[in-house]
């Protein structure tokens, strides 16, 4: 077996300003393609001989002029290049509509049993039946915490999830010759995913305003339940962190006007155990299992988004579904009927149905009502102890699982909502969610989740406090120039976006200063 | 409960802050009746080894790849994932981090996403890549939109040799859509793809190496699709193909669609993997998905910064490109290091592995009475012709232990020219003794 080459050749690399080494333990990193080279390899591999008999000519016949780093090397970028990162075992992360709660590590272990890492999606469903079995009780989990009929198990995110729950609704309406139903309803406050994926299927979005209590009016839904429309999109606890007072009655004028309500799941972790969806008349609900059952979110995924459906929707849930025979457990892989066909190869995430499981049977049904209890706690608790210095939109109703703010407390001081979040990232802590809601000025939505205890809590809202007095006292600058004590100061998102480079060339100048 | 650090008194001592009588208060917004005022139906907490314990049945029930001689592929591929690769995607600040928003606290992540978006971009001949897709099926869709978006045409063709799931989500995606020509599956050929191009036509959607394992001539798809001033996409369900073959965007393809799962990824039955999309850099602004660009900070460094979100659904809402939200990134991140660990060496000799592997497993195949081999060409897979219906073939061998490839029944059902193929994949880690196990178990059930 041939070894790694050995030896560097010099051509490959910028220069020596690329080595700088960081301070302490805050490194500054080059680029993979600046410390390896094309001959530097991690893995031992033979060397074959092949014939190039069977591939018709076409052989490759550039190079690829990419870069490979032997074992070593690769732990050391990787391990530097992580330490630039902030985490939720770091540190407190209350980015709210996020649900950054803590990732249990028996859910990572379980997942790498070689019984589901290393089994393949299409080997035979008798040698498969352990995996069926989990997702069935997954969907079992699912349907009696939601009180719904069906599950659809496989959309890789929620926004997969609402997509699939979207299409649901428009397979239901055509079937009921209702397919000039054209437009979907869409409250303000909602998710941008919301109306993309209204769009995305062809319906017109109808925005519907807010109260001003932040909740949503039924008498505005009425009025906008014209005979085209085909749905409401809505999320409950909404995004301004209350529960919709008038769900039910919103829940009910939908289906008298012959659509369906389509409920964002992304807030479940406020009602988990608590309240069942099913209740309170929605037709179909993703649940994101990367927020609600800690799936970890992994910088950016991967997800999980499996859509519960109401008994009026249950009969357009795509393929694949895991259904009981005489022998044991058979998979369905072929639409029938009405069903939507399928949304995703394969039978969806199944690494993140291993993890969500083995947190719902970790917590139970009594300690899920009592993370979102606990959830809900929180996020009172840090609208109790900073609703005097921060401003607050909706003071009426208790908050669910996250508090909104808005940027009013900072009228005149010359600072703004971001830069008062980046101020936080100096004290250790993750910036809350920013100018999201768009249905407040300066909104600052921040989500604590269950997992933090009170001493974190505590430490978080002195700091809060003592940034807000500060800010009130005219110290602009502690706001505007921060962060400071970050890996990097504030980046030029204008100039990545007008001279867009995204990815690494060869001779590629590093950058100069800022003009 | 482990998870929850509140003792009863903080409890009560936080609901004092809050100025609430009980828990219940914080609820009150909740319509009558809808609160519930017992747990639901399932079972209580339970502690960490019985949990463990509870799931290790589960998994007892499934036969791993690894416990014998294994051919499956068809979308999904088991090959050796350095130790190295899953140490370095648990550490906290991979794991759990969210998506990189704040820049300045998210470098490690962004500079991962830089680098990974230029390994692709790298293997898959082409100026960009996106940050990640859900996976390569999904991907296909989103790339059959985009496409739409660019040329403003509506008609798709889908060639008869993209996996068959793959033309089942185009399909979902664009239910009843007078624009999709699906081309029927055919062990054969792609059919007559490059003939139905018209000037209507947005794209067509060709997989090289195809489902059914032969390699497709891209060059000859640009030209006709160009001809006609539609667009190639070009589907790749087996990544590391591209460490042998040329790459589709030196062949002239537009856009470029992968599943990434075979770099760093386990078989995980189906999920999470990765999908990458690649794509000329005059078409980024239309292009799906997360991208990271290089930029500087205050002091003048290099940083990097999620860019171009213009074309997103945070910000564009109703007119984003696409609804994606969160995408793969962890998956990338496995991708990357993997990538990272084999370089331009160890990715060419991995490649050549694996199509001497193929090579020894057909030259097998083709000893053994009742099996006819349909491929000249293929990379690491392939198609058989048995003498028996497929799905027979493959239940009876797994009774035996082992997996012998996927039965094309059981993606094509009903169809009669199809019963009797299986797909088989080999890797570099299918062994001679493997191939030998196969062979005696085919002339047993062929005989």
């Amino acid at each position: 077996m041939s070894m790694n080459s050995t030896g560097r050749p010099t051509h490959i690399g910028t220069g020596a300003d690329i080595t700088a080494h960081g301070a302490a333990l805050l490194p500054n990193e080059p680029l993979l393609f600046e410390i390896g080279d094309t001959h530097h390899s991690g893995v031992d591999l033979p060397e074959v001989q092949i014939s190039t008999a069977r591939l018709g000519g076409f052989e490759r016949r550039s190079d690829l002029d990419l870069a490979g780093l032997t074992e070593p090397e690769a732990m050391r970028h990787y391990v530097r290049l992580s330490r630039l990162n902030h985490s939720i075992d770091g540190g407190f992360y209350p980015l709210g509509s996020c649900t950054m709660k803590h990732n249990p590590r028996l859910n990572e272990k379980v997942a790498r049993l070689p019984g589901f890492a290393d089994i393949h999606p299409l080997q035979p469903v008798s040698t498969v039946q352990g995996a069926l079995e989990l997702m069935q009780q997954l969907a079992h989990w699912l349907m009696t915490l939601t009180n719904t009929a069906a599950v659809a198990l496989t959309p890789k995110a929620g926004a997969h999830g609402e997509l699939l729950g979207m299409m649901a609704i428009k397979a239901a309406q055509d079937a009921r010759g209702q397919g000039h139903r054209k437009v979907v309803l869409v409250p303000e406050s909602a998710h941008g995913t919301n109306p993309a994926t209204a769009a995305f299927l062809g319906y017109t979005v109808k925005p519907i305003p807010a109260r001003e209590d932040g909740t949503v009016d039924v008498s505005a839904v009425k009025a906008a339940l014209a005979p085209d429309v085909a749905a409401i999109m809505l999320t409950n606890p909404n995004t301004c962190g209350l529960f919709e007072p008038q769900v039910v009655e919103i829940a009910e004028a939908v289906h008298e006007a012959g659509a369906y309500f389509y409920c964002d799941g992304a807030n479940f972790n406020a009602i988990m155990g608590v309240v069942r969806p099913g209740d309170l008349g929605i037709d179909a609900m993703h649940i994101n299992l990367h927020k609600t059952f800690s799936t970890p979110h992994g910088g950016g995924g991967p997800g999980a988004g499996p859509v519960v459906l109401s008994q009026a929707l249950a009969p357009f849930a795509p393929v694949p579904f895991v259904r009981k025979t005489g022998e044991g457990l058979e998979l369905v892989e072929h639409a029938e009927g009405e069903a939507l066909g399928r949304i995703t190869a394969f039978h969806g995430q199944m690494g993140m149905y291993v993890r969500a499981l083995t947190f719902m049977l970790s917590h139970g049904a009594d300690g899920l009502a009592q993370a979102a209890k606990d959830a809900v706690l929180n996020a009172n608790y840090i609208k109790a102890r900073l609703g005097g210095a921060f401003s607050l939109p909706f003071p009426d109703y208790p908050t669910m699982h996250e508090v909104l703010f808005d940027d009013a407390f900072l009228k005149g001081t010359g600072i703004t909502t971001l830069d008062f979040a980046k101020a936080l990232i100096d004290e250790g802590f993750h910036p809350m969610t920013m100018y999201f809601p768009l249905v407040v000025h300066g909104a600052m939505l921040v989500e604590p989740t269950e997992s933090e205890s009170k001493q974190t809590l505590d430490q978080f809202c002195d700091v809060m406090l003592e940034l807000a007095e500060d800010a009130k006292a005219g110290d602009a600058t502690r706001f505007t120039a921060a962060p400071m004590k970050a890996p990097r100061r504030r980046l030029d998102e204008t100039r990545a976006a007008r001279q867009p480079v995204l990815r690494w060339d060869r001779g590629q100048d590093l950058p100069q200063a800022a003009e | 409960m482990r998870y929850l650090p509140h003792s009863e008194a903080e409890r009560a001592e936080m609901l004092g802050v809050v100025g609430a009588a009980g828990i219940e208060a914080l609820f009150s917004a909740v319509p009558n009746g809808a609160l519930l005022k017992a747990p639901v139906d399932l079972p209580s907490h339970s502690p960490e080894f019985l949990v463990e314990a509870h799931m290790r049945t589960l998994a007892a029930r499934n036969q791993a790849a690894g416990d014998g001689p294994f051919f499956v592929g068809a979308g999904a591929y088991r090959h050796h994932v350095p130790a190295t690769v899953d140490h370095l995607i648990q550490r906290s600040e991979w794991l759990t981090a969210y998506t990189p928003y704040q820049p300045e606290i998210s470098q490690g992540t962004l500079q991962m996403l830089f680098e990974f978006q230029t390994q692709v971009a790298k293997i898959t001949g082409m100026e960009v890549a996106n940050a990640s897709l859900y996976d390569g099926s999904t991907g296909t869709a989103e790339a059959v939109l985009m496409a739409r978006r660019l040329t403003k045409r509506s008609k798709i063709i889908l060639s008869g040799g993209l996996h068959p799931q793959y033309r089942d989500v185009v399909k979902a995606y664009l239910r009843d859509d007078p624009g999709l020509v699906c081309l029927s599956a055919s062990p054969d050929g792609q059919g007559d793809i490059l003939d139905r191009i018209d000037v209507d036509t947005a794209a067509i959607v060709v997989q090289t190496p195809d489902f059914y394992g032969h390699l497709r001539n891209i060059e000859a798809a640009a030209q006709a699709a160009h001809a006609k001033g539609a667009l190639l996409i070009v589907v790749v369900t087996e990544v590391i193909s591209l460490g042998l073959l040329e790459a589709p965007g030196a062949l002239g393809a537009d856009i470029v669609v992968a599943e990434g799962q075979s770099i760093g990824n386990a078989l995980n039955f189906g999920g999470p993997y990765v999908g990458l999309m690649a794509t000329r850099k005059e078409f980024v602004r239309q292009m799906p998905g997360r991208l990271c660009g290089e930029t500087v900070d205050a002091n003048g460094e290099r940083g990097f910064v999620l860019t171009l979100s213009t074309r997103e659904q945070h910000i564009r809402r109703e007119k984003a490109t696409s609804n994606i939200c969160t995408n793969s990134g962890l998956c990338a991140l496995a991708f990357s290091i993997h990538m990272a660990l084999l370089g331009e060496a160890g990715f060419t000799r991995l490649a050549r592995l694996n199509h001497a592997r193929a090579c020894a497993l057909a030259d097998a195949l083709e000893t053994v009475a009742g099996v006819v081999l349909l491929n000249r060409t293929f990379f690491n897979e392939m198609t058989i012709r048995l003498n028996k219906p497929g799905a027979e073939v493959v239940e009876a061998l797994a009774a035996n232990g082992i997996l012998a490839g996927v039965p094309v029944s059981r993606l094509v059902p009903d169809d009669p020219a199809v019963e009797d193929l299986v797909v088989l994949a080999a890797t570099e880690l299918t062994t001679d003794d493997d191939i030998a196990a196969l062979v005696s178990g085919l002339k047993e059930v062929l005989a």
